[in-house]
């Protein structure tokens, strides 16, 4: 195996095109560093982006809020500004596993190794959040939705990177929310998991997005559950609605962590709270 | 593929080693380095045994590559005590009797000391998920929180 830090996207997309063996992107290797020692993978090529300066920081314009893709789990929770704008997607990300892991991990690294029970990715989605993929030739801004298509499949081309997420920018009567539920409180991957995000405009809804994981193949975006709650004030009528067109969209495994209907029931109960808290934190802002 | 020549600060000491490519910083630390302290419980980032900070943060030295560590600043149980004086943490899990076999404790010393660094005044809750990512087997968790509570009043002291 070879292992490459280059300094810009530039080079490490043409690090990567070259190589005619398998290669492998590197953020912060929590996927990658386990797949490769338990064997499911062995690369020829590893890149490591995080000596990209592109990728460093986080940065707040006119548009939205951009993240590199080299951010750890732990520099976002300790960045004031994005807590306070996007709670929702700081504490999905806050979740990924323990002081050590989050030291290392990154919302890029969750989003591509394509796990339907990754933390960030919901939450992400509920943002409507963007990913920049830059290519050999080109490059392109990609609703995250777009980028999982399977477990472990992503629509990323060989060679491609993605560079940094958008967070759009949104009105001040906005919050968002994750919740995941887990048998322990720590170190654990979620059963189910929901993100939401919504706006008001004098205490009604005026727009929400839902997103719901570990219920089926890839991270769902369920339109119908956010149009269960826009238009109203988030009562009761409205939560049940919420609740059923999430049980409705799932289409979960039945394992060990959980089976279909426990995943099924369950889902609505969170999405509820987490609209809840969303709402709440709309309210306030 | 021949191996990386990796210059690294390890415990305040410029180190250099020469591993190769998909080595992990684990096992540089402890064939190449010497650095035994560093323990490998399970290889895949849930135990902790392995913990070490590079650059100031806390991570898993068997989920980072060698090369990785190049320029980089790491810090590891070694270094917590003063020549022969211990650390605070140091002297109160052995206080505490806070380890039994050992083999979490220079794991559970990194990651506490990371804990105390940022909060010197952590709850008991804050310490049990501070220290979530360290397992240990035989000690249970109990006596390793106390010891925590006792370094962090100890070092809020000074
Ligand atoms: C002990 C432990 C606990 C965990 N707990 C959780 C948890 O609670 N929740 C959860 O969701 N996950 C968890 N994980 C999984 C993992 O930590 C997360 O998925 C993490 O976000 C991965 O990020 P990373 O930067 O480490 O990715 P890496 O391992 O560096 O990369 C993951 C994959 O994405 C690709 N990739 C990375 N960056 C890019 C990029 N910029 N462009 C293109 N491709 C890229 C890599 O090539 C690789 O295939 C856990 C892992 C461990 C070891
Ligand atoms: S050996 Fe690294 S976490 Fe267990
Ligand atoms: S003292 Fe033996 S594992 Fe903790």
């Amino acid at each position: 195996m070879r292992f490459e830090s280059p300094k810009t996207t530039r080079e490490a997309v043409a690090l990567l095109a070259k190589e005619k063996g398998s290669a492998y992107v590197l953020a912060g290797g929590t996927d990658l560093l386990v797949r490769m020692k338990t064997g499911l993978i062995e690369p020829d090529l590893v890149v490591d982006i995080k000596r990209i300066s592109a990728m460093q920081s986080i940065k707040t314009t006119a548009s939205g809020t951009r993240i590199g893709a080299a951010v750890s789990g732990a520099e976002l929770g300790e960045n004031k500004k994005l807590k306070k704008a996007w709670p929702g997607v700081v504490e999905a990300t806050n979740l990924i596993g323990s002081d050590q892991i989050q030291g290392r991990c990154t919302m890029v690294g969750n989003l591509c190794n394509a796990s339907p029970a990754a933390d960030s990715v919901p939450a992400l989605m509920a943002a409507r959040a963007k990913a920049v993929v830059v290519g050999k030739n080109k490059r392109r801004t990609v609703a995250v939705e777009k980028i999982i298509t399977g477990p472990g499949e992503t629509s990323l081309a060989k060679g491609e990177i993605i560079e940094a997420i958008i967070l759009p920018r949104r009105s001040t009567k906005s919050g968002d929310a994750f919740l995941r539920f887990i048998p322990r409180t720590e170190m654990d991957i979620a059963v189910v998991s929901a993100g939401i995000s919504l706006t008001l405009a004098r205490g009604v809804i005026k727009s929400a997005r839902v997103a719901l994981g570990a219920v089926a193949a890839t991270p769902l975006l369920v339109p119908a559950a956010a149009r269960a709650i826009i238009g109203t004030k988030l009562d009761d009528v409205a939560l049940e609605k919420l609740a059923a067109a999430c049980s409705a969209a799932c289409k979960p495994i039945d394992d060990k962590r959980g089976t279909i209907e426990y995943r099924t029931k369950v889902v609505g109960v969170l999405a509820c709270r987490a609209a809840k808290i969303a709402y709440q934190r709309a309210g306030d802002a | 593929m021949p191996g990386l020549l990796v210059s690294t600060t390890v415990n305040g000491d410029a180190i250099e080693f020469v591993c190769p490519q998909d080595e992990t910083l684990l096992d540089s630390l402890r064939d190449r380095v010497g650095l035994t302290g560093v323990k490998e419980g399970c290889g895949t980032g849930d135990c902790g045994a392995c913990s070490i900070t590079l650059d100031g943060r806390l991570v898993c030295s068997c989920l980072v590559l060698g090369a990785e560590a190049n320029g980089r600043e790491i810090e590891t149980v070694e270094g917590l005590a003063d020549g022969d004086k211990l650390h605070p943490l140091q002297d109160k899990f052995i206080e505490y009797a806070a380890l039994q076999c050992g083999i979490c404790t220079p794991g559970f010393l990194i990651a506490a000391k990371a804990l105390l660094d940022r909060n010197p005044n952590p709850t008991v809750e804050e310490i049990r998920y501070g220290l979530a990512g360290n397992l240990c087997r035989c000690t249970g968790y109990d006596k390793i929180v106390r010891a925590v509570q006792a370094a962090a009043k100890q070092m809020r002291k000074k």
